[in-house]
């Protein structure tokens, strides 16, 4: 049992020191430049613009059933004029960046691993090795900065929709007085709470192409090999965009 | 006096010395006394091994003995447990990345899978070493890239998608992949195996053709022996992670050995 456990815990820190050991090399390539700039606008297609309708549906209802929840509660304690600003804050500093990131992981982190994983056990990534090249060089960086790039960006307009959603679900369902509504939002919310949101953006972007991308080099096994990798690049990746997720509100939204 | 005595002796030292690295040079592979294990599983139990600048050795054994992992370890995908590899008079073992890269630019390989990267067209798939290690331009490349489809008989083909070729098709893709760079030595891992007879017999005539045309050493590893007979200058057997030398393919079919007598006759004792 205790034995078990050890055996485990040396598991987990052995994974996060080889995805720490990814992100120095691809950080290392990524600083040198040589990557195909046709390889990284298609992975920016493929995270970003692609992922535009999910991001937004998944923004849009948040936003409204928040917006259900909280304004008809703040309404009975008389404080339906400050729902504006809690929506704001709520939006800009963990529901946007946090749900687009768990939308992206199950969407584009899983893509990542079973592409990769695929390659990896049709020898496709030990041709790449056979041939002199480096399948980070070649695979991990365009998604690495493609992810890091179009996360945030989606992540502004989960921002703007999900707090327009809140908007109509109180103005329109709860009743509360539009001015009210916006007046509170701009009192309330600061320029701070956005960027702080973006930046945790960057932070998940990072880490969603990482494990995805880790998960698939390291495949064996087949098509079932294939599978579990996909499933544990998300499920890993969901478990550390939470996790840091706290960390990040602690260090970027603390007084 | 004295100083002709030193001359004379420094001389000798010298084309001694230029004896022996000409004799070593001749060793395009060797393999001395190489150990390999996964998890705790001797796979490679001692090998020592050596293929000359030209030869085609072949590589004969049952499925799963360990063949392909040689290979592997020739190239350098992953180290030795124990022992030494060298390749071109190169040590394998403690080389640092760029050394390693710079290996295997001499080093064509011709994976069991074909391997070619399904996201890009069969002429990308060609260029793409030329594209990593090679500041040739555009036009240069093209020009190498059909010479090479050519030479394994899909000329025009560059711009088709390899899921939209047989499976012979792209064995010869994979091949041309593995002649664009001009590679010294060509590793072959099944290069026949799972192919129709038509099929294979054309890819082993291409094979040796490669072979006489470019002079290029080879090492096919593989269990179809009549591919084995017919484009091998020597073969040796793997069994049980060991090596036993069998000779010319003439010899190897007279074998007395237990071990090669079983296995090229398909006897089950």
């Amino acid at each position: 049992m205790v034995d078990d456990l050890g055996k485990w815990i040396i598991g987990v820190l052995e994974e996060i020191g080889d995805i720490t050991i990814l992100f120095v090399q691809t950080i290392l390539y990524t600083l040198r430049g040589t990557f195909s700039l046709r390889d990284l606008l298609a992975q920016m297609v493929r995270v970003g613009v692609d992922s535009l309708p999910v991001a937004i549906v998944t923004a849009a209802f948040v936003g409204m059933v928040f917006a259900v929840q909280i304004a008809s509660e703040f309404v009975k304690f008389g404080a339906g004029n400050v729902v504006g600003g809690v929506m704001g804050i709520a939006v800009a500093r963990e529901l946007a960046p946090a749900l687009t990131a768990v939308v992206i992981a199950g969407r584009v982190g899983s893509a990542f691993a079973a592409e990769i994983g695929t390659m990896a056990v049709t020898e496709q990534i030990d041709a790449i090795y056979a041939m002199g090249s480096d399948p980070i060089k070649h695979l991990v960086v365009p998604r690495f900065i493609a992810s890091t790039i179009m996360l945030p960006i989606l992540t502004i307009f989960a921002d703007l929709i999900g707090f327009f959603g809140g908007y109509l679900v109180s103005v329109y369902v709860i009743g509360i007085n539009s001015i009210g509504y916006m007046d509170s939002a701009s009192s309330f919310l600061k320029m701070s709470d956005i960027t702080g949101g973006v930046v945790k953006a960057v932070f998940f972007g990072m880490i969603i192409s990482l494990i995805g991308c880790f998960k698939g080099l390291k495949t064996t096994g087949g098509a079932k090999g294939v599978g579990e990798a996909t499933t544990n690049s998300v499920v890993y990746s969901l478990m550390a965009i939470f996790v840091m997720n706290y960390f990040l509100s602690l260090i970027l939204f603390k007084r | 006096m004295v100083d002709f005595f030193k001359i004379f002796r420094r001389s000798v030292k010298k084309i001694v010395k230029a004896v022996s690295r000409e004799k070593e040079l001749e060793n395009v592979i060797e393999l001395k006394n190489v150990f390999k294990s996964f998890n705790g599983k001797k796979v490679i139990d001692g090998v020592s091994l050596n293929v000359k600048k030209g030869e085609a050795l072949a590589i004969i054994g049952p499925s799963g003995c360990g063949k392909s992992t040689l290979l592997r370890l020739i190239i350098g995908l992953f180290p030795p447990t124990s022992g030494e590899i060298i390749v071109k008079g190169m040590s394998m073992t403690n080389m640092d990345q760029e050394e390693l890269v710079n290996i295997r630019k001499h080093i064509g390989m011709v994976f069991q899978s074909s391997a070619l990267f399904d996201s890009l067209t069969v002429g990308e798939n060609v260029a793409f070493g030329l594209r990593e290690h090679t500041n040739y331009s555009e036009e240069k490349i093209k020009r190498i890239v059909s010479e090479k489809l050519d030479m394994v008989g899909l000329k025009g083909s560059d711009t088709l998608m390899p899921s939209e070729l047989s499976g012979g098709m792209q064995k010869r893709v994979s091949l041309a992949r593995a002649l664009a760079t001009d590679p010294e030595i060509i590793l072959y891992d099944e290069p026949t195996t799972g192919l129709d007879p038509t099929t294979t017999t054309s890819i082993e005539d291409l094979i040796l053709d490669i072979h006489h045309k470019l002079g290029t050493s080879a090492v096919i590893v593989t269990h179809q022996l009549l591919t084995v007979y017919k484009i091998a200058d020597r073969i040796v057997m793997l069994h049980n992670g060991k090596l036993i030398e069998a000779g010319t393919p003439d010899e190897t079919k007279r074998s007395n050995d237990p071990i090669i007598k079983q296995f090229i006759t398909g006897k089950v004792s």
